[in-house]
């Protein structure tokens, strides 16, 4: 029993049918996840990382029993997610970044305390859990407060810790430091990696689109965009994928408008492989993945003949961000939604 | 490295520690929020005075003011009933609290009865508000000739009405904002054909009979044979016979929430339907 993954899918796909008045030619179907396959062991700290509409959710809700997987078939714990939900629900807990569930007329611990009796701890137990954890986040002078009164931040971390005393074999976390701030996101961090250590046989799976966050913690990550799984590995091999490739970051004067014409885009430019371009304070930041080093010259002539100059220049060891960019041709912060194709 | 183990219950005391975790909060609920006393009793406290001037305007005989003010009391069962059992999934899924119970090993089952306990517990003391009220203001006296007839009734009640609002939660679990809308629908007819301020029969019996799906018809109409003795030639039907048919009611309520629970949180997997307030 101990040789089953924590987490094994195969070919796992969803497609949502949507509702409500559609015009003609709308389309009728998403399909939010397309072929997964992915096995996790028991003891990983595992990272989905994606942009937001990637699937990650979808996946998640899938192996915590809340929905149902279109095609394919998905086990946690090696238990079916369809057929013995039941075995696999005593066994998980999962929290989302920015829930606000819980009710406000309660205080801090007696939602924990019902949330832990759903999973049948005893009460006392229970009591004794979730003191010794809200004094591990930090929530313990906020214990008697009710939940209404708490800030985002402070409800977002309440419902972070329901998710760890009830035991659990196998955490699904979704964006947990969502919305959370720096000094919060970094306890949430360093309580998940804690609790692995302390707990060497359990299992958390994680979805992010923080690459710093994912970089951090997880020992091993997929890469998941428009439903598709594209890239799975530890963070550094990952970013080993690029090291052939030369890396940079380029300060330039602002650019101005970006070609209409293909042929007069830096992408064109021979030997560039990947570009991202943002306005910063007053100047253009130009992230750029080269087949090699010579390729430069052509993109430093390019700029000038765009009418701007360098400012900065730096080459850099590949980031995470750096591989999603080269695997997916764009970064994290854009927002893509799910692929939506005619269906029946 | 295996790590330590936290013992958890399953089977029945799992059901049972579920039900009393969902009760608790509407039961701390009770005194937690004390705005009830003015929206949920001053209300349907002036409500029920509108129908006893009006009875003692047509001189009505005087138990009709005992039959406005015990219908007025079990007003607040009927509103719990819609909005805390019928309508309560809607507004958890809304809150994130539905995934959580789904999720969690509990049984939904235990869940609803949980809320059903509570709601009780919680409205038992709104009813006991305005029963008090109401007849210190109106000066009814009651005459209870059979005490545990009148347990009897009340406790049948309370079981169909509740399992009534366990099926509606369990139908309403798949649906958006159309629990909302059927909550509001059924919320005064109901007041109208179930005889909360007057005696059911002066509907008629089809009508009578029809409105007895609701189980506060008949049982509110067995209380009142039972509390106003003297007037027992108001009542709709026997009480023994009443009492039966909530019996029955209890059962069937309650045993077809527990398949349709079954049913829809299937097909809220299937559909997607028990997530949608985040994709």
């Amino acid at each position: 029993m101990s040789e089953t993954p924590a987490i094994f899918t195969q070919n796992l796909g969803r497609v949502y049918k949507l509702r409500g008045p559609k015009k003609k030619g709308d389309p009728k179907t998403i399909v939010a996840l397309t072929d997964i396959n992915l096995t996790v062991a028991r003891g990983e700290l595992f990272g989905l990382l994606g942009p937001n509409g990637a699937g990650k959710t979808t996946l998640i809700k899938i192996l915590t029993t809340l929905l149902l997987p279109t095609t394919g078939t998905a086990r946690v714990l090696g238990w079916d997610v369809v057929h013995q939900a039941q075995e696999i629900r005593r066994r998980i807990s999962m929290v989302s970044g920015g829930e606000t569930s819980g009710y406000g007329l309660l205080t801090v611990e007696e939602n924990l305390w019902m949330f832990a009796r759903f999973y049948g701890l005893d009460s006392t137990i229970a009591r004794q859990r979730i003191g010794e954890m809200l004094e591990v986040v930090g929530l313990a002078d906020r214990r008697r407060s009710k939940i209404s009164d708490l800030s985002t931040g402070l409800r977002q971390k309440m419902n972070f810790i329901r998710g760890f005393i009830t035991d659990p074999d196998v955490v699904f976390l979704d964006e947990p430091t969502l919305g959370l701030d720096v000094t919060a996101a970094r306890q949430v961090r360093e309580f998940v990696r804690e609790w692995m250590q302390a707990h060497p046989d359990r299992t958390v799976l994680l979805t992010t689109h923080y690459m710093a966050e994912a970089d951090e913690l997880c020992d091993r990550l997929a890469i998941i965009d428009k439903g598709r799984l594209l890239a799975l590995d530890t963070p550094t091999h990952l970013k080993q994928r690029l090291r052939r490739e030369a890396v940079f970051t380029l300060r330039v004067a602002p650019l101005g408008r970006r070609p209409l014409r293909r042929e007069d885009m830096l992408e064109a430019v021979p030997g560039v492989r990947q570009v991202t371009v943002a306005e910063q304070d007053g100047a253009t930041e130009i992230k750029l993945i080269l087949d090699s080093e010579d390729a430069l010259a052509g993109v430093l002539d390019h700029i000038h003949r765009r009418g701007s100059g360098l400012i900065a220049l730096e080459k850099r060891e590949p980031t995470l961000e750096d591989v999603f960019i080269d695997l997916v041709g764009r970064g994290l912060d854009v927002d893509t939604s799910v692929r939506a194709e005619e269906g029946d | 490295m295996a790590t330590e183990r936290v013992a958890k219950a399953t089977g029945v005391r799992l059901f049972w520690a579920t039900m009393w975790a969902r009760a608790y909060p509407r039961m701390v609920g009770t005194f937690r929020e004390r705005s009830w006393l003015f929206f949920e009793t001053l209300l349907p406290v002036l409500a029920v005075s509108g129908y006893v001037f009006i009875y003692r305007a047509i001189q009505a005989p005087p138990a009709y003011t005992g039959f406005a003010v015990l219908g007025g009391a079990m007003t607040a069962f009927w509103l719990n009933v819609l909005w805390s059992m019928a309508s309560q999934l809607y507004w958890d899924k809304d809150q994130g609290n539905l995934e959580i119970y789904v999720l969690a090993p509990g049984p939904l089952m235990a869940v609803l009865l949980g809320m059903a306990v509570g709601g009780m517990v919680m409205t038992g003391t709104r009813a006991a508000a305005i029963l008090v009220i109401c007849s210190w203001l109106f000066d009814v006296s009651y005459q209870v000739a059979q005490p545990l007839w009148l347990v009897a009734a009340f406790v049948l009640t309370m079981a169909a009405l509740y399992g009534m609002g366990m099926l509606f939660a369990s139908v309403f679990l798949v649906s958006g904002r159309e629990a909302w809308h059927l909550s509001n629908l059924l919320q005064e007819p109901i007041y109208l054909v179930s005889g909360f301020y007057f005696p059911v029969k002066a509907l008629g019996f089809w009508v009578a009979t029809f409105a007895s799906i609701i189980p506060l018809t008949l049982g509110l109409d067995a209380m009142r044979q039972l509390i106003f003795a003297g007037d027992s030639g108001l009542g709709f039907l026997p009480v023994p016979v009443e009492l039966a048919v909530q019996l029955v009611l209890a059962v069937v309520f309650i045993t077809a929430a527990y398949f349709a629970l079954a049913k829809l949180e299937q097909i809220g997997r299937e559909q997607g339907r028990l997530i949608e307030r985040r994709r």
